[in-house]
């Protein structure tokens, strides 16, 4: 994963509560490699029907309504917003899962109120160093889980990380099966 | 003296393994559960020539494409089933595959196999893991990129959530089920609700719930935002493990273990919420979002949206009951165990189901249980099919799916829009309301059906 730059772009705008990740990617979709690309089916449903649901091509930052990617786990929601070309998603809220997957991936979950993010217009800077957002208007600030932060500034993958801790895992181990040997699946003879 | 800690604190800090100094834990992973939607994970796990780090923590499950009649509709969805047995075989897992007896749906098969058990890290790619804190474990979601984390190392990283106990007092009233304290609370506190928040069900109402039961409300608690939902230990939990293929062997240790995983008297909970049992009404969504819920009696609220609307083909002020349905559907991780389908059956039986519908039970096992009990008979008679398990018509994407426009009373977890297809009309209820809604063709309150009846 790579570093998270610093951003400025004009802000595509879905002003909907609730978008889950049903919305943003159709289960139908999720069969795919993420070679084959996930950024033509992202809100493939949704935006058939709903205007508010068709984003500006070129779009990397994307302003959305409260619990913004709540349901299912799928990680393909995500790819979908990326590979789309957002990299930032700013919202009241966002699901938990879908918060924790959007990092994961490269993409900041900024969390500001609705009444800021409405007064937020024409282009704009995303500073995660400086956790703000330079506008028209002034500066605002936004909330982002600091380990977060951490973790898309410096690009960290999680696995790179875990290597350092092997010992540490493997003592755990060995101290949680004798502790409580329950643990470990065995099939009654 | 130690500080007072909830039942979360206690199985959570059972298996810190590293604690940063920023507040993220690396945790021990007990049970892993993979399914073909993981088919993500593996890909990243073979691109850095990784294998497996504990292939007998990690299950394989097929459910989410399973086909429930017949052979996979497509070569794309045959193709998923194939790729995560590969995936099994060459890391070497146990893998509950299609014709497998074990065969079912991930969440109703971990707890019916005892894999499922007290005061364990339980992790899957899929939302609805938190099913498997009805047994007062820590299960939680998580995403391709952690699964395949959880794959290479059998730990994950994760903030510790902050603590939330919902408490239901009282009993409830005939009809009246989990699933209807579920859409009860969800409806009181939103579809993120519990957000942030590890959910702990406690209360008198609670402690009576079967653990089919338990593991509905369990279930449901992602669809308020709550990741983690648990519901502490007790002689209902270990009277359904006894005996259960995986269950340990040194029965009176882990029990006592397991007794223990209670919430201190005086453990601080960031929120609380309380409930009265007698309050809940058999309760059904009217909208698209799993909060958008109402009592059987009530009416389509005055501040639902236009494009809401539009889409369920309602209008503000609408009862629910009496509203015409196209189908049903009674299957899922939420609501397809034996006591779902006795409770479904138990409306059904010697009657005739005004629209088509499908039954789907959670796992091949309770397929079989359900059919030496006559169960299946009695769906079959009253003209709804009997079909395979897997996650079939909650999510489609084995290509059970209800037509555009369509209406169905459905047992599920989320009435998203298109869920269940795209331009599917979904209304979340339990399976006893389903039920009624296949006999009278509407959605209706299933209690008049069920006087005179043993239920």
């Amino acid at each position: 994963m790579s570093a998270f730059p610093r951003l400025t772009a004009s802000p595509a705008r879905l002003p909907l509560d609730n978008v889950d990740t049903d919305q943003l990617i159709p289960a139908r979709f999720m069969s795919r490699a993420r070679s084959e690309g996930y950024g033509a089916v992202l809100l493939h449903d949704l935006r058939k029907k709903d205007p508010a649901a068709r984003l500006p091509d070129g779009a990397s930052i994307l302003i959305a309504g409260r619990n913004f990617g709540c349901g299912s786990s799928r990680e393909a929601a995500v790819y979908a917003l990326f590979d789309f070309g957002i990299r930032v998603v700013l919202a009241p809220s966002f699901g938990d899962i879908f918060a924790s997957n959007a990092v994961n991936n490269g993409v900041l979950p900024a969390v500001i109120p609705a009444d800021r993010l409405a007064r937020l217009e024409g282009e704009i800077t995303v500073d995660l160093e400086r956790v703000e957002i330079t506008h028209s208007g002034g500066k605002i600030g936004f909330e982002i889980d600091p380990v977060w932060r951490t973790k898309l500034l410096n690009g960290w993958d999680d696995i790179d990380l875990t290597a350092q801790h092997a010992q540490a895992i493997a003592s755990f181990k060995a101290a949680h099966h004798a502790r409580a040997p329950w643990t470990r699946p065995m099939i009654l003879g | 003296m130690s500080n007072p800690q909830t039942l979360f604190d206690k199985v959570w800090g059972a298996h810190v393994i590293h604690a940063r100094p920023d507040g993220t834990d690396l945790l021990w992973v007990d049970r892993h559960f993979v399914h073909e939607g993981s088919h993500h994970a593996f890909r990243k796990l073979a691109a850095r020539n990784m294998v497996l780090a504990e292939p007998g923590l990690t299950f394989g499950v097929t459910d989410h494409y399973a086909p429930t009649r017949g052979a996979p509709a497509s070569d794309d969805i045959a193709g998923m089933i194939q790729t995560l047995k590969a995936n099994a075989q060459t890391h070497g897992l146990e893998h509950f595959a299609l014709g497998d007896p074990r065969q079912g749906i991930v969440h109703v098969i971990g707890p019916e196999q005892g894999l499922t058990l007290p005061g364990l890290v339980i992790v899957c790619g899929d939302s609805h893991t938190s099913t498997h804190g009805a047994f007062g474990s820590v299960a939680f979601g998580i995403g391709a990129t952690d699964v395949a984390h959880v794959l290479a190392t059998q730990t994950i990283w994760q903030r510790r959530p902050r603590a939330m106990r919902i408490t239901v007092e009282g009993t409830l009233s005939p009809g009246v089920t989990a699933k209807d304290i579920a859409l009860a609370w969800i409806a009181e506190l939103g579809a993120d609700g519990a957000r942030g928040h590890a959910i702990e069900y406690a209360g008198s109402a609670i402690r009576a719930l079967s653990m089919e039961g338990r593991l509905t409300l369990c279930n449901m608690s992602i669809e308020g935002g709550g990741r983690f939902g648990m519901i502490a230990p007790d002689e209902v939990t270990l009277d359904y493990v006894k005996g259960r293929p995986y269950a340990p062997g040194d029965w009176d240790r882990a029990t006592a273990a397991w007794l223990a995983l209670q919430s201190d008297a005086d453990a601080a909970f960031a929120r609380e919420v309380t409930l009265t049992a007698t309050d809940i009404a058999p309760t059904l969504t009217w909208g698209t979002s799993p909060d958008q819920a109402v009592p059987i009696t009530g009416h389509v609220p005055q501040d639902a949206t236009r494009d809401v609307l539009d889409y369920m083909g309602l209008r503000i002020g609408d009862p629910l009951n009496g509203t015409p349905v196209d189908q049903v559907f009674i299957g899922s991780c939420t609501n397809a165990r034996i006591e779902d389908l006795r409770a479904a059956a138990a409306v059904l039986r010697g009657r005739k189901a005004r629209v088509p519908g499908l039954v789907s039970p959670g796992s091949s096992a309770i397929k079989r249980q359900a059919e030496e009990e006559g169960l299946d008979a009695v769906f079959v008679q009253a003209g709804l099919d009997w079909v395979a398990s897997g996650c079939s018509m909650c999510v489609g994407m084995n290509g059970d799916l209800v037509a555009p426009g369509k209406r169905c009373a459905s047992t599920t977890n989320r009435n998203f829009k298109g869920r269940q297809g795209p331009g599917a009309r979904t209304h979340l209820m339990s399976p006893a309301m389903v039920a009624a809604a296949a006999v009278t063709g509407t959605l209706t309150d299933v209690r008049p059906l069920l006087e005179g009846r043993e239920r």
